[in-house]
């Protein structure tokens, strides 16, 4: 899995150091991203009505579910760029695909903490130990949790690239589970059914569901381009710093000769010289 | 509004937990970028070229 890293045939922009994995495109993004929950909270909170039921926490929709979708976005782009790795061996899809873990990994995370909250006025109860859709995402959390672990004890990045590849192709098997749980065991589940395939949904609130989609899918883009970025930092980083530890031992070596040159027997222990 | 302390918490951890997440990118960017050249910033530099351990390599 050699990187190469061939220098610039022409002239390239001056980046200053330390200036970040910013670009215009991402600061542009990353504008629309605080435009757009601005405007989602406005439709959230002000537009929408509470539901006759389910009233005022009803909201909780428009954070969850897109939550819930960002999260197996990222689990499907690691498993996307996993087969890449395995296929093109690939350091660069290994840092696509480890940026898709730990994004898909936060949401899945905001995915479970406003389920639990939700659940608690609606279901009476935070959690349900017995309920397949809470546990097949709890089951997803925990194997990128794993994921992500196991890819800080492996030091051989060949290796921990080939075999974190494996676990998240394993992994993935489980969003679509998770996605249709509350269909295939419906007698085991506090879940209700799809939002958006049953059809009960209002026009306006739709639309805000809808509005937090692409409010949480720009969210998540700026997210992956600024986790890629790092990922391809810390692998220059890392051969930077090989590099110069290899320039440091051959300097070492190459003194160490010359002195050896200049004062032969000195430092040989079979002409009975110091050891 | 009914439920008001379940929005609070379930929003405020949303929004919360991805700026405390989108703080830490960019943290962690600054520090990486002032370690790493620029010729090897690859996004910034040449944008066009994927020889340089692009997606095919």
């Amino acid at each position: 899995m050699a990187i190469t890293t061939a220098p610039p045939e022409k002239p390239v922009k001056v980046v200053e150091p330390g200036s970040g994995t910013g670009s215009r495109t991402t600061r542009l993004l990353g504008l629309a991203c605080l435009i757009g929950v601005a405007v989602l909270m406005v439709f959230a909170f002000a537009l929408t009505e509470a539901d006759l039921v389910q009233q005022d926490v009803v909201r909780m929709i428009y954070i969850h579910v897109p939550s819930a979708i960002a999260g197996y976005t990222g689990f499907v782009i690691t498993a996307i760029a996993s087969v890449m790795v395995l296929w093109k061996k690939s350091m660069w899809w290994d840092i696509v695909a480890v940026a898709g873990a730990e994004i898909g990994l936060l949401f899945t995370g905001l995915m479970l903490a406003t389920g639990v909250i939700w659940g608690r006025p609606t279901w009476n109860t935070w959690w349900e130990w017995g309920d397949v859709r809470l546990m097949t995402s709890l089951m997803l959390f925990l194997v990128y949790v794993g994921y992500l672990a196991y890819r800080r004890v492996v030091p051989s990045a060949d290796v921990r690239a080939r075999r974190s590849a494996i676990i998240a192709l394993v992994g993935v098997i489980n969003v679509p589970i998770v996605n249709r749980s509350v269909e295939w065991w419906a007698s085991r589940t506090l879940h209700q059914q799809s939002s958006l395939s049953d059809g009960k949904l209002e026009d306006l609130t739709l639309f805000t569901l809808a509005m937090g989609f692409v409010v949480f899918a720009m969210i998540f883009a700026w997210m992956l381009m600024h986790r890629f970025r790092i990922g391809w930092l810390e692998l220059q980083a890392d051969t930077v710093g090989l590099q110069a530890a290899m320039a440091e031992r051959r300097a070492q070596m190459e003194a160490d000769i010359d002195d050896a040159v200049a004062h032969p027997g000195v430092n040989d222990p079979t002409e009975g010289g110091s050891t | 509004m009914t439920h008001l302390g379940y929005l609070i918490a379930g929003w405020g951890i949303v929004l919360g937990a991805m700026a405390v997440y989108a703080f830490s990118l960019a943290r962690r960017g600054r520090e990486l970028s002032a370690r790493v050249p620029a010729d090897r910033q690859r996004w910034m530099t040449t944008p066009d070229r994927v020889d340089a351990g692009g997606p095919n390599r």
